[in-house]
C-alpha cells in the first residue's frame, strides 16, 4: 500500500525513465540529464500521435510554428538519416543535443569522443541544411534554393542570383565555385556559434 | 492466565477508542458533507481551506526561489516556457546580431546575405520542435509556486529542511486523512447513484420520475465533486444549457464530466464499458434517457448522429453533453463527434472549463496512467481548482458549415477560459493559415536584405 501511494506520489519521471532503453548510454552521448530527457520523452510523445514509437516528417509538420519557419522542411529534413523514413526518440535527442550550449567545465580529453554540441558539430549540422544532396559542398543551385526558400516572393530572380553570386565569390576561396565544409567554417569562425545555435534549456 | 487477564482492560480501551472515533467520523461525514450535498447547500469550508493552502504555497515557494538564488541556479517553472527559455527578440535583432559578431566589416557596407542568418531560423525550427503552444498550458500570470506536490516539483535540489518537513506533514494529512475520507465519500456517491437510480427506473415515465431523477443525479454527482475536493466557481449560470441543446465542453480530464453535471441535468453520451463504468451506465440509463452507444455503433457517423437528431428534437429531454475532443481514450470516437455534433443544427451551448494548477494537476496523460491511478492522484491532491463559464448560446449561421461552426465555438471558448486557441486539431485546414505566417516571415527578412541593398545602390 505504502509503496504503491510513493508510486502516486512520486509521479511519472523515474518510471518514464525507466520506460526508455539505453537511457545511460543516451545521457552519456549527449549530456542531457535526466529531467531533460523526461521532457524531452514527453515531448516526443505528444509529438507523435499515432503512439507508433517513431516520429514521421508528418508529426514534424503538424508543429505550426514550424510549418512557418522559411526553413521548416529542411530542419525536418535533418531529423531523417537518408532513405529513412522514421525517426525514433533515440535519434530525436541525438539530434536536438547538438542544440546543447557547450559546457564550458568539461575538461578537453582527447581520448573522448568530441561532444556532439561543440562547435564543428553546430556548424556540421548548419552545413548540411545547405547542403542538400550531402556531397560536401554548397554548390550555387543548392545556395540558391535556400534564398528562394527564405525570400520567396519578396525578391526577383535576379536579385537571388547577386546575392549568391557575392556570397560564393567572399566565401569560395579555391575557386571551384561551391563552398566546402572548410571554407564555410572559415567565413563564420568569428561568430559566436554557441550562443546563435544553443538553445538554453530551464534546469 | 494471568498474561491473558493484562491484555484484557487494554482491548477494550481499544476497542472503545475505535468505536468512538469511527462513530465521529461519520457523523461529521454525514453532518458536513453528504447533508449539504444532498440539499446543495455549502458551509464555505472548502474556500476557507483554499486560502489557507494559498498561504502555505505562497511561503514554501519563496523557500524554494530563496534557495535557488542563494546558488544562482535557474528554476525551472512547469507551467511556464516549457522546457526551454526563449528570448522575445525579433528577427532583425537576432540577424543584426549574429552578423555583427561574426563580421569583419562595419555593418553598413556589410554584404547583403550572410551564411550565418541562417542560424535564426535553423534555431527558431529547432525551438519549435523542442516546444510550442500545442502543449498544454496556462498563462504565464499564475503564480508559480509548489503546492507541495512532489510530482509537481522540479527543483529538488532545493529544498531546506522546514519545508520537507512540511511536505511531510502534507503527506500524511493527505494519504492517512484526505485520501480515505474522499474514498469513501466516491464509494458512497457512486454506490447511491447505482441504487437509487435503478429504484427510479421502476417508476412509470411522467414528471415525477423526472424531477426524481434530476435530483438523484444531482445529489450523487455533488457527493463526488466533494469526494475529489473540487472547488468550483461558477460564472453566468444564465446561460445555463436548457432542453433541446447540446452543451459543448473543451476537454481536460474525466472529471469534466462530474464538474458539469453537479450544476445542472444534462443526458450523457458516450461508449458502453465493461465493469463498473457498465454498471453504472446501465442503471443511469433507467432513471433518464442518455445516449450509450455499443462499440460497434461508435464507428457508424450516420447511426450516431441520427440518434443524437432524435434526443434533440424532444423538447422534454434534457440538453445533451458533448465533448467534441472526446471523453473515450479511443481516437475514433473523436472523430465522430466532432463533426457530428455541430451538424445536427441545434442550439449549441459553449462551456469553457478552466483548471488551476496550483492545487492539483488535474490533466491525464493517458499513455502515462490509467484511470484508477489517475484517480488515486486527483484524491491525494489538495483540491481541484476550477472555474466553469456558461457561454451564451451559439447556432450554425447561413452559408457556414460545420467545421467552420466548430471553429467558432472552439475560438470562443479558448479566449473564455484563456486557453490557447488549439483545442480541435484535425479537420482543419491548415494550409493556408501555414502559408500566410511563412510569408510574413518571409516579407521581414527580405525588408532587411533588400533594404540595404538599396542603400548600398543609393551610395
Amino acid at each position: 500500500m505504502l509503496l504503491f501511494c510513493l508510486s502516486v506520489e512520486m509521479g511519472s519521471t523515474n518510471s518514464t525513465l525507466s520506460k526508455i532503453p539505453n537511457v545511460e548510454e543516451l545521457m552519456q552521448e549527449t549530456g542531457f540529464t535526466p529531467a531533460h530527457i523526461v521532457r524531452l520523452y514527453d515531448r516526443f510523445e505528444a509529438l507523435d500521435k499515432e503512439k507508433t514509437g517513431h516520429l514521421r516528417p508528418q508529426d514534424f509538420g503538424a508543429i505550426n510554428r514550424l510549418a512557418m519557419n522559411p526553413i521548416g522542411d529542411r530542419i525536418i529534413g535533418a531529423f531523417f538519416s537518408p532513405g529513412q523514413e522514421t525517426v525514433d526518440f533515440h535519434s530525436f535527442v541525438r539530434i536536438l543535443a547538438h542544440f546543447r550550449p557547450a559546457d564550458k567545465n568539461r575538461p578537453k580529453d582527447p581520448s573522448m569522443p568530441e561532444p556532439v554540441n561543440n562547435r564543428t558539430s553546430k556548424l556540421k549540422f548548419a552545413f548540411q541544411l545547405y547542403d542538400q544532396d550531402k556531397d560536401g559542398k554548397i554548390s550555387r543551385a543548392e545556395l540558391l534554393q535556400v534564398l528562394r526558400s527564405m525570400l520567396e516572393m519578396q525578391v526577383t530572380e535576379e536579385q537571388l542570383e547577386s546575392i549568391a553570386d557575392r556570397t560564393i565569390q567572399e566565401a569560395d576561396l579555391d575557386k571551384d565555385d561551391a563552398i566546402s565544409f572548410e571554407e564555410f567554417r572559415k567565413s563564420l569562425e568569428k561568430v559566436n556559434i554557441d550562443h546563435k545555435m544553443s538553445i538554453r534549456f530551464l534546469r | 492466565m494471568g498474561l491473558f487477564l493484562d491484555f484484557n482492560p487494554f482491548d477494550n480501551l481499544l476497542c472503545i477508542l475505535l468505536g468512538i472515533s469511527f462513530t465521529v467520523w461519520f457523523t461529521l461525514l454525514l453532518v458536513f458533507i453528504i447533508v449539504p450535498a444532498i440539499f446543495g447547500v455549502s458551509f464555505g469550508i472548502r474556500q476557507l481551506y483554499m486560502k489557507t493552502l494559498l498561504k502555505i504555497f505562497e511561503w514554501a515557494t519563496h523557500r524554494i526561489e530563496r534557495g535557488a538564488k542563494d546558488n544562482n541556479h535557474l528554476l525551472y517553472k512547469p507551467y511556464s516556457n516549457g522546457i526551454i527559455a526563449k528570448e522575445p527578440t525579433s528577427l532583425e535583432e537576432e540577424i543584426k546580431e549574429i552578423r555583427r559578431s561574426g563580421s569583419n566589416r562595419d555593418l553598413d557596407s556589410a554584404s547583403v546575405f550572410e551564411m550565418s542568418d541562417i542560424f535564426y531560423f535553423c534555431r527558431q525550427g529547432v525551438e519549435s520542435i523542442m516546444d510550442d503552444e500545442v502543449t498544454k498550458r496556462f498563462s504565464a500570470e499564475e503564480l508559480e509556486s509548489w503546492n507541495l506536490l512532489t510530482r509537481s516539483n522540479y527543483n529538488f535540489q532545493h529544498i531546506s529542511l522546514r519545508l520537507t518537513v512540511l511536505w511531510g506533514l502534507g503527506v500524511v494529512i493527505r494519504y492517512g486523512f484526505l485520501l480515505p475520507l474522499r474514498v469513501t465519500l466516491a464509494f458512497t456517491g457512486v454506490g447511491l447513484l447505482v441504487v437509487l437510480t435503478s429504484i427510479i427506473g421502476f417508476l412509470p415515465n411522467g414528471r415525477m420520475k423526472n424531477f426524481l431523477s434530476e435530483q438523484v443525479h444531482l445529489m450523487c454527482y455533488r457527493i463526488c465533486v466533494r469526494a475529489l475536493t473540487a472547488i468550483i466557481t461558477y460564472h453566468d449560470s444564465e446561460n445555463k444549457p436548457k432542453n433541446g441543446g447540446i452543451c459543448v465542453a473543451n476537454h481536460t480530464s474525466p472529471i469534466d464530466v462530474i464538474i458539469l453535471a453537479s450544476d445542472g441535468c444534462y443526458a450523457m453520451v458516450g461508449q458502453i464499458h465493461g465493469g463498473l463504468m457498465g454498471v453504472i451506465q446501465k442503471s443511469m440509463v433507467k432513471a433518464c434517457p442518455h445516449i450509450w452507444f455499443e462499440r460497434s455503433e461508435v464507428k457508424d457517423r450516420h447511426l450516431v448522429a441520427k440518434r443524437l437528431s432524435d434526443h434533440v428534437e424532444d423538447k422534454t429531454k434534457l440538453p445533451i453533453l458533448i465533448f467534441p475532443e472526446g471523453t473515450c481514450i479511443n481516437n475514433t470516437s473523436v472523430m465522430m463527434f466532432k463533426k457530428g455534433s455541430f451538424e445536427i443544427g441545434s442550439t449549441v451551448y459553449p462551456v469553457a472549463i478552466k483548471y488551476d494548477p496550483r492545487f492539483g494537476d488535474a490533466f491525464w496523460n493517458s499513455s502515462q496512467f490509467g484511470m484508477v491511478n489517475y484517480l488515486l492522484r486527483m484524491m491525494s491532491s489538495w483540491a481541484i481548482v476550477c472555474s466553469v463559464w456558461y457561454l451564451p448560446p451559439m447556432s450554425r449561421e447561413e452559408g457556414e458549415d460545420a467545421v467552420q461552426f466548430a471553429n467558432r465555438v472552439k475560438a470562443a471558448i479558448a479566449r473564455q477560459g484563456g486557453l490557447v486557441d488549439l483545442l480541435w486539431d484535425g479537420g482543419l485546414k491548415r494550409g493556408k493559415v501555414k502559408d500566410t505566417f511563412k510569408e510574413e516571415q518571409q516579407k521581414l527578412y527580405s525588408k532587411m536584405l533588400v533594404g540595404t541593398q538599396e542603400d548600398r545602390s543609393r551610395s
